[in-house]
């Protein structure tokens, strides 16, 4: 049976796009080759002609010095992500919904003000934010940060659901008003159950984004609330690093978000179809 | 039963005579702030370790930030001193960063007294002394020395090449051209820092000791005939080099990494690199690397060294004052620095337990006791933060222009703004 | 219409979110810029670390400092190489992510698996991106020595991070008259764009205003701003300005990491396009690249916009990155935020280090304030 042109043609461009896609794939798989090969590595061994050589055995022991230098850390984390992501979203949810659907006085200035939040350069206000901090009694604890992760995510969750609920139609609100929904009744009934896909939006972007926030972990925190982003560079610091921990490291503490990612991924983009992402 | 009840009132007395005694125990906490993590971990657990075992009750919470060679620490602990919630001892460098940063600022407890009581006036080198003092009074307590002019090779390859180790900058200029044609990186440097380090030793091996103590004190005028001298030679020197090439990719360890491989002659680095060598790489002092002098620096020692003070307004003064005694004792010193890879700030701490040093620490041992002493600048001895920090523009212009002039007008401007040259 | 009393609620419980973001955001900004106008740290008798430290008004200096003093082109450097940054990391990351999206939206098997791999990299922090990409980009080992390891072939001689080569070299003079170009440039995209729509009064302004900012820049005002803003022409051979060849590794890792950011962001806007659409363009006879030229694309330019809020906002504000990858001290890749923080926490210049950060808000707020005042008067035409 020989082929048609047209089916020639399809076959070739639809092998084309898999060739394309396999080798991207190589190329956003390079590093993680180069780091999961290291973590595996006699620190002994590690040098760069032989970067892209596999080990000639596991070294797992790598793994077992990372955990044990992660100790508490590892739970701070955890605590750390789901108290500011869940704050910030149920927050910015709320802001999303009252700038979206509520005429609040001043809100052409109060939405952009808010907004900016987010372009701030955190290294500028470190001294003042500590001051205050401290002289609320929150320096030091993971509640602190969690208290500084969640209000410098509003913006950003904000943006994001207040987006998402332009496209619900006004009429429907209108509708429930009259059947005599107030404020908490709209959105407990009607913007809420709406705005799951929004949440996962803004849970992926959240969580990674604290779990992985390194300055305020590493200023704002005592030696027993630090997040694992200080373990992490704990192992990198000092005058003489062996790579395979931090390259170790780096896989435990990736890990979490991996997971969200894997498990939320197809979610994410639904999510942000729903949104329709508007800016 | 009479013999029972005996041992009973025995025991509880033994008890309350040891409650008694605990009671006049230290207790509460001890924070001690530092950057050391990785490799100098152990080190500093094993001076915990002592610590604990004379002051059982306290607890102490070891608070080491780590990442960018302590530029982290130094960040959050400045956050700390200006929000008043000091820990109660910190790691510094002895020299400016303690006295230009610290004392200065009125941040730091006197501690003579201690000095005094504990006799470290006579253990400690008069040089290292005098820069921890300011307007008579001293600000911290050295744990360890680390050398910073030190030329390591790799004795079995400079036999291959048939060269010797050069003991001045211009022998090494002369041998350069016979590595180069070999393929061998004459000298190697790695990222922006150790570029610092290697003209530290320049500068010292063009100047001399008085020469360098001279900048800091005004009499090397910054952009004088000297100055120039010194840019010059640095200038020729980096030629030999691999800067602009891979440079500034490699860290330290890389480029320690090139001269046990033989792809470098030689290379320029604290003695750090020992440690790396005989721990990491498991050589031998002596025959697996080779040490010396950087050139022309025979006979000055430029050093570096940790220490730990006593912050105003920290919140466990005694307890901080019995660690400070522990870091000064002879079993200290000895318990921290084999581990650390370094030698101890007391003269008198080597010859107490010679075995517990390798090779290579009994010589920088030796040389620290009877050598000129000269603080380091890439390292936070001879100059302020300021002018470190801002010596970093200077290199970049020189790295740039490649002009002797351009770089010593830099320098001369640097001082001013820095207030670190003397004056 | 919804009651009073409900609006009032709405308000009350916005008012937490709006005092906290009111003291962390605008109260912290004040400090700072309070502080960029003092001397602290910069004068020599007064320790910037003490207790009871006087920091004495000195009004605009650190400005004019950091903006003409020759040994601070460091600074001037950070703001060229984030300009140029910015511009190809976005740039980078809108093109990779459309070609992925698309490559994705083409009923491929196994679409799950690659999405999750383009996606991962969004996980990792940059000090672990950072990390590994430093090691991919080492001159002797890593991607270099790759087609050596795969094929035997010669080695990649790039330096990457360490390279010292400027690329598309300007005179910092010559910045005013850039400025002017681009502005005009935008205006009368804008003009064009609002003609297209038929929005005659909008038109005109645009136009008024680009022949505003054109008369501005013939009357030479720009000279009452940036002569005493000049810098020595000592500067040129010393720190030369342009695209800095040692930032194309950062941004490609930068890429590498967020580029399947906007790849979802593209596939969710794709997969919005009603299938019907795309379906009546086919049967007029447009052909498969046709129907996402003429269909698919326009309708993502709103998501390209919100891809570039945010990733404008990263790479604006860039800093673990560069710190992994390169280093505090390497001149060729420094970024504000950087000085901001060897500045203030290394070298004690805490003023300095304020009016930094104070520059690199007012850039920001150049480039965003216009957008969300646009997108916020579109959202409240749209209601």
């Amino acid at each position: 049976m020989t082929m048609t042109a047209y089916q020639w043609r399809r076959y070739t461009v639809r092998t084309s796009i898999y060739v394309v896609l396999i080798l991207l794939t190589l190329v956003f798989l390079a590093p993680v080759y180069l780091v999961v090969v290291t973590s595996l590595k006699d620190p002994a061994t590690i040098n760069l002609a032989s970067t892209w050589n596999l080990p000639e055995f596991p070294y797992w022991q790598s793994f077992g010095e990372v955990l044990e230098a992660f100790g508490p850390r590892l739970r701070n984390s955890v605590a750390l992500v789901l108290g500011a992501t869940v704050l910030s979203s149920v927050m910015g949810s709320l802001n999303g919904y009252i700038f979206s659907k509520w005429r609040v006085p001043g809100e052409r200035y109060l939405f952009p003000l808010m907004l900016f939040g987010m372009f701030i350069p955190y290294q500028a206000i470190l001294i003042p934010l500590f001051d205050f901090m401290r002289g609320v009694n929150l320096y030091g604890g993971v509640i602190g940060l969690i208290v500084i992760h969640t209000v410098y995510g509003l913006p950003i969750t904000t943006l994001i659901f207040r987006n998402f609920y332009v496209d619900i139609p006004d009429e429907m609100l209108e509708a429930a008003a009259i059947d005599g929904a107030d404020f908490f009744g709209i959105y407990r009934h009607i913007v809420f159950p709406l705005s799951i896909p929004g949440f996962v939006v803004v849970i992926i972007w959240q969580f990674t984004q604290i779990w992985n926030e390194f300055l305020f972990g590493v200023t704002m925190t005592n030696t027993d609330s630090q997040p694992i982003t200080v373990g992490l560079a704990q192992l990198a610091g000092g005058e003489a690093v062996k790579w395979n921990l931090p390259m170790a490291g780096a896989i435990v503490a990736a890990l979490p978000p991996l997971l969200v990612y894997i498990i939320l991924g197809r979610y994410f983009i639904r999510g942000l179809l729903a949104g329709s992402v508007k800016g | 039963m009479k013999k029972r009840l005996l041992l009973i009132s025995l025991l509880v007395l033994t008890f309350a005579f040891v409650g008694a005694v605990r009671a006049q125990d230290l207790s509460g906490q001890l924070e001690i702030f530092s950057w050391w993590a990785g490799d100098e971990g152990p080190a500093l657990e094993a001076l915990i370790a002592l610590y604990n075992s004379q002051n059982p009750g306290v607890e102490v919470i070891n608070a080491t930030v780590t990442g960018g060679s302590g530029v982290n620490a130094r960040a959050v602990l400045k956050t700390r001193m200006l929000g008043g919630t000091p820990p109660d001892t910190f790691q510094v460098h002895a020299g400016e960063e303690l006295t230009g940063t610290w004392v200065v600022a009125d941040r730091m407890e006197d501690l003579s007294d201690l000095y005094a009581s504990e006799g470290w006036n006579e253990a400690f080198p008069a040089d290292l002394i005098d820069l921890l003092t300011v307007d008579g009074g001293i600000y911290s307590v050295p744990v360890n020395i680390h050398r910073s002019n030190v030329l390591w090779y790799n004795p079995a390859k400079i036999a291959e090449w048939g060269v010797t180790v050069p003991a001045t900058w211009d022998e090494f200029l002369a041998a350069c051209p016979t590595f180069q044609e070999a393929g061998v990186i004459p000298l190697v440097v790695g990222e922006a820092w150790t570029v610092n380090h290697l003209w530290e030793s320049v500068a010292l091996g063009v100047l001399g000791a008085d020469g360098w103590n001279g900048i800091w004190t005004g009499e090397t005028a910054p952009a004088g005939e000297e100055m120039l001298g010194v840019w010059n030679k640095f200038n020729e020197v980096l030629a030999c080099s691999n800067l602009g090439a891979d440079s500034a990719g490699l860290s330290w360890q890389q480029a320690i990494d090139k001269v046990v491989a033989g792809e470098a002659a030689f290379n320029i680095m604290g003695d750090w690199a020992a440690g790396y060598m005989t721990t990491t790489l498991g050589l031998e002092p002596g025959t697996g690397f080779g040490f010396a002098a950087a050139p022309g620096t025979a006979g000055t020692f430029m050093w570096l060294s940790d220490s730990f003070g006593l912050p105003v307004g920290a919140p466990n003064v005694d307890n901080t004052i019995a660690w400070l005694k522990v870091l000064g004792s002879v079993e200290g010193q000895n318990a921290f620095n084999p581990l650390k890879g370094s030698i101890p700030a007391r003269v008198d701490a080597v010859s107490a337990a010679p075995e517990l040093y390798n090779a290579y620490l009994q010589s920088a041992a030796a040389d620290w006791g009877s050598n000129r002493l000269v603080g380091s600048l890439v390292h936070g001895v001879a100059a302020n933060e300021r002018f470190m920090g801002d010596f970093n523009t200077v290199m970049e212009v020189f790295v740039a222009s490649r002009s002797a002039e351009a770089s010593a007008n830099a320098m001369a401007a640097v001082c001013i703004t820095s207030g670190a040259c003397g004056g | 219409m919804r009651s009073n009393r409900d609006r009032l609620i709405a308000f009350v419980m916005l008012l937490p979110s709006l005092i906290l973001v009111g003291i962390f955001v605008y109260g912290f900004i004040t400090q700072a810029i309070q502080t960029s106008m003092t001397d602290w740290g910069q004068n020599p008798e007064q320790p910037p670390l003490a207790a009871n430290v006087v920091k004495s008004f000195v009004g605009l200096q650190n400005y004019q400092n950091i903006m003409t003093d020759t040994l601070e082109f460091t600074f001037r450097n950070s703001l060229i190489n984030t300009f140029f940054f910015t511009v190809f990391f976005v740039l980078g990351c809108v093109v990779a992510g459309l070609l992925l999206a698309l490559l994705l939206d083409q009923n491929v098997k196994g679409e799950a698996f690659f999405r999750t791999v383009f996606l991962f990299p969004m996980a990792l922090s940059f000090v672990v991106t950072g990390t590994i990409w430093r090691w991919m980009l080492q001159p002797n080992g890593g991607i270099n020595i790759l087609p050596q390891a795969l094929l035997g072939l010669p080695p990649i001689q790039f330096t990457w991070i360490n390279n010292r080569d400027v690329w598309l070299p300007f005179e910092w003079g010559n910045v005013p008259m850039y400025v002017t170009m681009l502005g005009i440039a935008i205006l009368a995209f804008m003009a064009i764009n609002y003609a297209l729509s038929r929005r005659w009064r909008a038109t005109q302004y645009a136009v008024i205003a680009a022949v505003v900012v054109l008369l501005i820049f013939l009357a030479r005002l720009w000279d009452f701003i940036w002569l005493p803003l000049d810098t020595p022409e000592a500067e040129t051979p010393i720190a030369p300005k342009g695209f800095n060849a040692a930032l194309i590794g950062i941004i490609i890792a930068a890429v590498w990491q967020m580029s399947g950011y906007t790849m979802a962001m593209f596939i969710a806007g794709i997969r919005g396009v009603p299938e019907e659409l795309r379906e009546a363009a086919r049967v007029d006879g447009c052909s498969e690249i046709d129907v996402y030229r003429r269909i698919v694309l326009p309708q993502l330019n709103p998501i390209i916009l919100s891809a570039m809020i945010v990733l404008g906002h990263i790479s604006l504000k860039i800093f673990d990155l560069v710190f992994a990858m390169a280093g505090p001290d390497n001149a060729k890749t420094v970024v504000p935020g950087l000085l901001v923080y060897t500045e203030g926490f290394r070298e004690n210049a805490f003023a300095k280090a304020s009016a930094i950060a104070v520059i690199m808000l007012f850039f920001v707020a150049v480039i965003i304030v216009p957008y969300l005042w646009s997108q916020l008067r579109q959202s409240s035409q749209e209601r």
